[in-house]
Formats: C-alpha cells, structure tokens, sequence
C-alpha cells in the first residue's frame, strides 16, 4: 500500500515535471510566431540598413564638395556661376529653379485637383467614380518620359508662339509638372475631403447653408490639412522629377530672369552632368552635392507633412 | 455596382499608402532599386576584370562601357564579333565620355570608350591606360533652317558662341534671335567643338542638352537655333554650317581642312585579357574600317591622313 503510494506519487512527480517541460516548451504556433517576428526584424533591419547607407553614400559623398576641394558651403549656395570644369560651383541658379518650378506647379495645380476632388466627392460621386477615378489613375502611371516628349513636343512649341523665345523655360517646366502633379494632389485632396464626418455636412445643412456654403466653408475648412499634405506631396513630386523636367527646361545654368527663358533645376543638372564626369574631382562631387540638396529637401517636405499633420489632427479633436 | 465599389477602394488603398505607409513602401521601392543596381554593379566588376585566361577557343567577357558617341558602333562591331566567337560575351553600354574613363581606370569594365582623350579629362591618370583609336567623328555646327545661314567665318562662329553676336543679322541671316544650344559641361562633343573653334574662351551660358538625338531634335524644331553635332546626326530639317566656305565632309576631315573633329578611343587598362584584345585588333581590320564604320557614319581611322595628339597638335601621317 505504501509502496504503491510511493510510486504513485513518484510518478505523479514524474509526470509533473513532464508536464512542466511540455507546458514550458514552445509549441509550433508559438514557432512560427517567432519566425514571423525574425523575418519582420530581418526585413526592417535591411530596410534601415540600406535607409542609412544611402544617407551616409550620398552624404559623405555630397560634402566631399567642402571638405576635399574646400569649396566654402556658403559660395556653393549662393554663387551664381556653374562652371564645375572650371572650378565654379554657385548652385543658386539650380536651386532657385527647382523652388520655381516645383511652386509655379503646386500653384497652377492645386486649385484644378481641389476643384476635381469637390466634384468627385460633393458635386458627382457617381460619375467621379466612374469617370475621373479611372482617368486619374491613368495619368498617374504614364511614366514621366512620356510627359517630357509630350513637353517638347506640344508644350515647346505652344510656348514659343504664345510668349515668345525658345520656347524652352520654366514655364513649360510648369505646364509639365502641373499636369505631373495633378494626380497626385487631386488623389489626396478626395480622400482627406471625404474623410470630413458626415454630421459636419449634415450640420451645416440641416442650418440652412447651401451646398456652396457647406462645402467652401465647413468641408473645405475641415479639410485643409489634409489638402496642404497632398500639396507638399504634389511638390514633393515635382521637386524630384529628373527627366520630363530637363527635357523642356533648356537647362541653361543661369539665374532665371523671367518664366521664359531656359533654366535649369538640380535634378535636370545632376542628369545631364553625371555621365561627364570623373568620380572623385570636383565636378563629380558638386553633382553629388546637388543630390544631398534634394535628399535634404524630400525630407524637409516628409517632415512638414508630419507637421501638418499633427496640427491637424490637434484641431480636429478640439 | 462593382466597378464603383472596386473604385472606392483603390482610393482607400491610396490613402492608406500616402498618409501612413508611404515611407516605407518608397523605401522599399528603393531598396530593391538599389540593391538591383548592386547586384548589377557587382556583376559587372567581377565579370569583366580578366576572366579570358583560357588558351584554344577564344572566350570570356568583355564589357565596354562609355561615350554613347561610339555607342551605336561598338554595339553593331560587338553583335558582329560575338557571331563569330561564340564563346565570348560581349556588353556595350553608354554612360557617358566620364563614366567609360573612370570604370576603365577604377577596373570594373574591360573597355572605356570615350570621344577625347585620357589626358584631357581631370582625374583620369593618362599613363595607366592605353589608347585604341577605332574612329574619327567629324562635327560641325547646325542651324535651324529658317535662319538662312549657310556658311559663317571662323570668327564669327567664335563670337555667337561667346555671346557676342546674338541675332543671325550680323551674319548675313534673318534678322532673328541666336538661341545657342550646347551640349552638357564634359560632354566629349562639346569639348572637341570648344577646343577647335573657342580655343579657350569660355563659351556663353545658355541651353546644355545631354545627347545628340536630343540636340537634333531641338535645333531642328527652334527657330534661331544654333548648335553642334557629329556627321551622322545630320538630317535635312537642319543645315549644316561650312565654315570659310569648306564643307563639313569626311574628305576633309581626313585632311584636316575641316578642322572640328575628334578619335573616337577605346581605353584599356594594364595588359587586356585575349577577347578584349581580339575584338580591338577586329575593331582595326578591314571588315570593321572599311565598311562597317563608314556605313555608320564614323570615318575610318585608316584612311586619314593626319593624326591629332592629346594637345591638339596635328601631324601628317
């Protein structure tokens, strides 16, 4: 009898601690939930790996301009003269295109995208879905190539006979762009106006206000900084756009004096320029330094999105 | 029904991908864009460095990177060679003058092809690399029709150039604004160009376009345009400019009366692995000078009778 309790409780034990182990173990859910995680942590560490890499490539790179060839930061971003071959770095005149062209764009577009969007969302749901959401998906993936050969080859020529010169300037830069960033704004502008509570309508109305009252004043108002971050993502876009910017540019380095007259912007110059040049002398390194001016621009304008944002969302919820 | 509701969601995606997951799919985007790019780097550096050490049947790769100049030539000699020796791979790639001169020299392509010399360019270390010339490229200016121009002096060539002149008046053409169009700063055109007709000066800032094609199209479309292109280019929507009345011809390029022109070199580096021998030695034959280059446009290296050094100088053969 004792025996037998004996055993028993030393199998009792015995099983426990099998139990134990059992119960301790991870179990093949649990495995593959770790796989999961590990493949998650893999892919994020890559992605900030090459995220950091690419900084530290363009940016040890972009300020070999200062510190090999001792250009002084100052001249390179308010001289005037872009002479690389001769020593002459002055990025003012690409920069200051870049700014004009991607504003200029930004500023005819967004009140063509606005209106769209208060069509599509407001006016005509039905046929903006039907017909303006297609006709927008397309223009968003015709690839910008294609925009700068219509560039030269309709935009070009309209210009020369409308105001004269060459035809080639900033203002066909922005006729392109405009419609390039189009897609973008309008997208954007359509999903934050229909992302206005219902009740904020139905308020309105049910006060009396007409549909022009209600959409200019409550939906618009309540709208805005999801209409500003779809603006500075248009910018954004356009700010970066290499080819179909260069294509009917002119890319003459000189400080644009008006609209018409050839200009060039950082990336038009960084394309032309790249393939003419020797790594590591200073026409090479200045073409780098244009780079960390737009790597630093595209994230001046992902954090005033951020900004934008956060003071949106502040308002709302007040 | 279904096509609006499909619609509707699109945009949610959109939105979805603007506000929050943006960065990371534009990363993402990059990553692999960029580790394409890495892959496609390495491959090139490790393929082309010297893998042709086998002895009976002639193989290996080899890459030839550089001035989209001698692009089209390269690319037709390459598909030629290749049909004969069909163990050989054989790449062509543009990129640019610059670009072929430092893979060559950096060692991560067999063959730089460049329109100007080693010398000229900055950074480039002259003595390690050696020169094959394949080809000479004559170049003359271009203007737009309509400007009425046909011939100009050497000088006033000079002065529209420098911004001096601005309007085809001066020059005997309509009265109609200069509208220069240049190629891109250490373009190898450009260079060849400035150096026969500038000789230093520096030209006037104005429009740079990055290709041939590119200026082609252009000057032939601008009224009042001027600029400068190889031989081949030439179409008849442009004129061709001669210069104190000798015509832009490959006669006289070949005796250097047409002064504007260029070789067009294929740099190696220290002793090239047997393909890349042989196909320079093919690019020098008969087969390659006496048809395939002159249907292209280029000027055969055979038949000219001077020759042109680094500086500029030039000697009768």
């Amino acid at each position: 009898m004792e025996q037998t309790n004996f055993q028993l409780k030393k199998q009792d034990a015995q099983s426990h601690d099998e139990w134990d182990a059992r119960l301790h173990r991870a179990t093949r859910a649990t495995r593959e939930d770790w796989m999961g995680r590990g493949i998650s942590y893999l892919c994020i560490g890559v992605i900030i790996l090459v995220v950091a890499s690419m900084l530290w490539f363009i940016t040890s790179k972009g300020i070999a301009t200062f510190t090999q060839n001792h250009v002084s930061l100052w001249k390179f971003l308010s001289g005037t003269n872009w002479a690389p071959d001769q020593g002459q770095i002055g990025a003012l005149p690409m920069i200051v295109g870049s700014f004009a062209v991607t504003f200029a764009a930004a500023i005819v577009a967004t009140p063509f995208a606005v209106g769209t969007a208060i069509f599509m969302t407001e006016i005509s749901p039905n046929k903006g879905r039907k017909l303006l959401q297609p006709v927008i998906e397309l223009l968003v993936g015709i690839p910008s190539v294609v925009y700068g050969f219509i560039g030269l080859a309709v935009v070009v020529p309209f210009m020369r006979h409308l105001v004269g010169g060459s035809g080639f300037g900033i203002i066909s830069a922005t006729f392109v762009l405009f419609v390039m960033v189009l897609p973008t704004i309008t997208t954007m502008t359509v999903d934050s106006l229909r992302a206005v509570p219902r009740h904020y309508k139905e308020a309105s109305l049910a006060l009396g206000a007409t549909r022009w009252q209600t959409v200019s004043r409550v939906i618009l108002r309540s709208a805005t900084p999801g209409i500003l971050t779809a603006v500075i993502f248009g910018m954004a876009r356009a700010f970066g756009e290499a080819l179909a910017v260069q294509m009917v540019i002119g890319n003459a380095a000189i400080m644009p004096k008006n609209l018409i007259s050839p200009a060039s912007t950082l990336t038009s110059q960084l394309t032309t320029g790249i393939g003419d040049t020797i790594d590591g002398t200073l026409p090479n390194n200045a073409l780098w330094s244009l780079a960390l001016i737009l790597l630093l621009m595209s994230l001046f304008f992902n954090a005033l999105v951020r900004f934008i944002a956060k003071r949106g969302q502040l308002k709302n919820g007040r | 029904m279904l096509s609006l509701r499909s619609g509707g969601s699109t945009i949610l995606k959109k939105r979805h991908g603007v506000t929050e997951m943006n960065k990371g799919s534009k990363l993402a985007m990059g990553i692999a864009a960029l580790s394409l790019l890495l892959v496609g780097c390495g491959k090139a550096t490790s393929s082309s460095s010297s893998k042709g050490s086998s002895s009976e049947a002639l193989s290996g790769k080899v890459t030839a990177v550089g001035s989209t100049a001698l692009q089209p030539l390269a690319a037709k000699a390459g598909a030629n060679f290749t049909a004969k020796n069909s163990k050989v791979t054989l790449t062509v790639q543009g990129g640019g003058s610059g670009t072929g001169l430092s893979q060559v020299q950096a060692g991560a392509v067999s063959i730089g092809d460049s329109d100007i010399f080693a010398e000229e360019k900055d950074g480039i270390k002259a003595d390690k690399l050696t020169d094959h010339k394949v080809a000479v490229v004559g170049m003359a200016p271009v203007v737009n029709k309509d400007t009425g121009i046909k011939n100009l002096k050497m000088a006033q060539l000079k002065q529209i150039f420098t911004g001096k002149i601005t309007n085809w008046k001066e020059v005997g053409g309509k009265d109609q604004k200069i509208v220069i169009i240049n190629r891109a700063q250490g373009s190898g055109t450009r260079a060849t160009f400035e150096n026969a007709v500038l000789k230093g000066t520096d030209a006037v800032k104005s429009q740079e376009q990055d290709s041939n094609g590119a200026v082609q199209k252009i000057v032939g479309s601008t009224p009042g345009a001027v600029s400068y292109l190889a031989f081949s280019y030439f179409t008849n929507k442009l004129q061709a400019v001669s210069i104190d009345n000798v015509t832009p011809t490959d006669n006289n390029v070949e005796t250097n009366k047409w002064k504007i022109w260029s070789y067009e070199h294929m740099y190696t580096k220290g002793t090239p692995d047997k393909a890349t021998t042989a196909f320079l030695k093919y690019m020098d034959s008969k087969t390659v000078q006496d048809s395939l280059v002159k249907d292209m446009g280029y000027i055969s290296i055979h038949d000219m009778k001077v020759a042109k050094d680094a500086k500029g100088t030039v000697t009768q053969n």
